[in-house]
């Protein structure tokens, strides 16, 4: 039956074509004038470039961290390109008739059409490309209803009062050797915030796409719920398939403030690389909440793609009764690495924190779940519940689990469950005398798995995620 | 309908078929009996395709389709049933959606469209009801902490819903108490037809009290020892298996 499976493995990565934009790319290598550059690039303010070159010349002397459970090269910074816009958005297009149809259709062929007619309704987006923002749809209609939704790269020059105040206030500059990277050279993301007690009235997301060769994409998101606000969000990324390592390092920031929640979810695709690991995206990423009182953030991901993935969204439930989830599938395959989890930080009074991973590997993959679950001395009453689930298709694959648990109040109450198990040939054997072919078969068994995440989802991205899984799959089983 | 002949399999490498003969028309229901190791549960297995069994030689068909030719998958869309002995878990999986996903595939096999979410739910509680399972176990996943005599009831509902036109009944009695038995044979019985066959393998006589067999055969060795009418399943009840061993042994010993 495994080399039935590790036929299903051998599939397509639908989304690995190269789009023909003709695009303005710095040359290779980083150094104060390439900041300076990409600075300019933006319009920013002098605050702004002072901030990233902080940044740089500490990152400068910050060492990669080698922690992680992932093996690769050590990664040549000088050789990655920092800035790639398609030329056409030199310009500044003011509305979607003056934006390139060839990017449109780029987006369209990855199944996020961004004329409004056809995009899925209640579903705002903002298509970043390369480093920089190509469209953000429904901008008006949530202006209306006070919320803002624009790209960071605007956001720092229409409010820059917000932007300093809670840009870099979640994860702060030195927090982690990318981090820094990021805040030195981020180029684009998207800028959120929702007003007090206001409910965004629709699912906002943001879609990334790597296109140009070499070059790193470096995001930045800042979300600021403001009290008692509400607001769902997803992020989606994709890549060519390329034979080159590409980077992406990116920084995500939540602020959730008094009796407010964010729901943010990614399901991410980037090009994982070929069979034999050449290629795919390295994908280093810092995503942190801080959630003040009565506040909720729940991440919920949906981890598919990457060559290489790093990432950890946590929560730091400073206010009381603050609540943090976090729910994820990871799938590897081929060669891919992941080594992500989370980190749920309780320091006010009857926090609660929930943990859902499900790690899936296959092939000759490497799968790690790795979490922090720490209780302050002032978390009186604080909870956990941490469950951690392997699923191991084939047998040249490895699934890894590292949880740390620190408690320093005795009224805390931290769970820990773990499980490992296969797709065994019973199960295959019974799927298949009731007349199902193995290729479903397979990617019944993991959608069951993975249940208890994805209906985390919001419901459009629910099917998706699932079809994901499936194409991911396909081929695991012949 | 089934068609079997001088099937010889093994298993790593190991003979547990030698020699089988087997021939059922349709609307008969064949026990096939046998103590310990004689291959009935390997039969089973052979003639739906498990990964693993390798068949030196011989041949089965089903309504003159070569069945050795064929996929697992395929060869249930061809209409062959099989009732595990141990029904597997698959977490998070509902019943009703795996019970839907098989059914369309072999209705798509067959050429017919896929059932609505409405239709299939109406005809998967009937068949619930069939066998006393409540209508609930729908949802939950496939025999994800279901009790032995559950998950039994759970196979029959699955061959209900299903409609092969050979059923295998893989020890479905064993581990039952004597109500889910009668559930189980109920469910068994409902389905008969002239057009539905069962071979059902059985360690007891006593799930032939309540499904009649037309035809019993002893298996041991890996191949059909004696055959008779229910008769001689009491007849084993009451003097086990070792007579038969010295019947043969003139001829061709049994070795028991």
């Amino acid at each position: 039956m495994s080399q039935q499976i590790e036929q299903v493995l051998n599939r397509e990565y639908e989304a690995g074509f190269v789009s023909d934009i003709e695009s303005d790319t710095f040359l290779p290598g980083l150094d104060d004038s390439v900041i300076q550059r990409i600075s300019k690039m933006k319009n920013e303010p002098e605050w702004m470039l002072e901030w990233r070159l902080k940044a740089f010349h500490a990152w400068q002397k910050m060492e990669e961290p080698e922690w992680a459970h992932i093996e690769y090269p050590k990664i040549d910074f000088q050789a990655v390109s920092y800035y790639s816009a398609p030329k056409s958005m030199a310009d500044k297009p003011q509305s979607l008739d003056e934006v390139d149809p060839e990017l449109l259709a780029t987006y369209e062929k990855l199944g996020i059409p961004l004329i409004e007619q056809q995009m899925l309704a209640g579903v705002a987006v903002d298509a970043v490309f390369d480093s920089v923002s190509v469209v953000t749809t429904f901008r008006e209609k949530l202006w209306e209803a006070g919320v803002i939704f624009c790209p960071i790269s605007e956001a720092i020059q229409k409010y820059p009062d917000l932007v300093k105040q809670y840009l870099g206030s979640v994860v702060p500059q030195k927090d982690n050797y990318y981090a820094a990277l990021n805040c030195a050279v981020f180029t684009d993301g998207s800028f959120v915030y929702i007003p007090k007690g206001t409910r965004c009235p629709m699912e906002l997301s943001t879609y990334f796409r790597i296109n140009e060769q070499n070059t790193g994409q470096f995001e930045r998101t800042l979300i600021i719920a403001d009290e008692g606000s509400y607001v769902s969000y997803l992020e989606g990324c994709t890549a060519p398939q390329r034979d080159e390592n590409q980077l992406h390092a990116a920084v995500v920031e939540l602020v959730v403030m008094d009796k407010a929640e964010i729901k943010y979810s990614t399901v991410q695709n980037w090009y994982p690389g070929d069979e034999n690991g050449k290629g795919g995206i390295y994908n280093f990423v810092t995503k942190r909440a801080i959630c003040h009182t009565d506040a909720k953030v729940s991440w919920t991901q949906v981890e598919t793609g990457s060559a290489i993935t790093w990432k950890y969204p946590s929560c730091i439930l400073k206010g009381d009764n603050s609540v943090g989830e976090f729910y994820s599938v990871a799938l590897t395959r081929g060669m891919q690495q992941a080594d992500t989890g989370t980190k749920m930080l309780h320091i006010g009074k009857n926090t609660r924190s929930t943990i859902i991973s499900k790690g899936i590997s296959a092939g000759r993959s490497n799968n790690s779940y790795r979490g922090l679950v720490r209780m302050n001395s002032g978390a009186q009453g604080a909870r956990n519940f941490t469950q951690c689930d392997s699923l191991l298709i084939g047998d040249k694959c490895g699934a890894h689990t590292f949880p740390y648990i620190e408690s320093k109040n005795p009224s805390a109450i931290v769970e820990h469950e773990a499980t490992t198990s296969k797709v065994s040939d019973d199960q295959m054997f019974l799927c298949r005398q009731r007349g199902i072919d193995p290729e479903k078969a397979v990617s019944m068994i993991v959608n069951g798995f993975c249940k208890e995440v994805f209906k985390e989802l919001p419901m459009e991205f629910a099917v998706e995620a699932g079809k994901l899984l499936e194409i991911s799959l396909e081929g695991a089983v012949g | 309908m089934l068609s079997i002949k001088n099937l010889h399999a093994s298993v790593e490498e190991k003979n547990i078929l030698n020699g089988l003969d087997l021939e059922i028309k349709p609307g008969e229901v064949h026990a096939i009996m046998g103590p310990n190791g004689a291959g009935k549960s390997t039969m089973g297995y052979v003639i739906s395709g498990r990964d693993g069994y390798s068949v030196e030689q011989g041949a089965v068909s089903l309504d003159g389709k070569d069945l050795l030719a064929l996929e697992a998958e395929d060869r249930a869309k061809a209409g062959l049933f099989m009732a595990f002995q141990y029904p597997v878990e698959i977490p998070g999986v509902s019943n009703l959606e795996f019970l839907k996903t098989a059914v369309d595939a072999q209705r798509l096999a067959r050429g017919q469209e896929e059932l609505s979410s409405r239709e299939f739910l109406k005809m998967a509680r009937e068949a619930c009801e069939q066998v006393d399972l409540p209508v609930a176990f729908l949802k939950r996943g496939v025999n994800e902490g279901f009790s032995g005599g559950e998950k039994k009831r759970n196979e029959i509902m699955q061959m209900i819903l299903l409609e092969p036109k050979l059923c295998i009944l893989d020890e479905s009695d064993s581990g039952l108490d004597i109500d889910a038995l009668q559930v189980v044979a109920n469910g068994v019985n409902s389905q008969r037809s002239e057009n539905r066959s069962f071979v059902i393998i059985t360690h007891y006589q006593r799930l032939l009290d309540y499904i009649k067999p037309d035809f019993v055969h002893v298996l041991s060795e890996g191949k059909i020892v004696k055959s008779g009418d229910a008769s001689l399943a009491r007849q084993l009840e009451d003097e086990g298996y070792a007579w038969l061993a010295d019947e043969n042994s003139s001829d061709e010993g049994l070795g028991a």
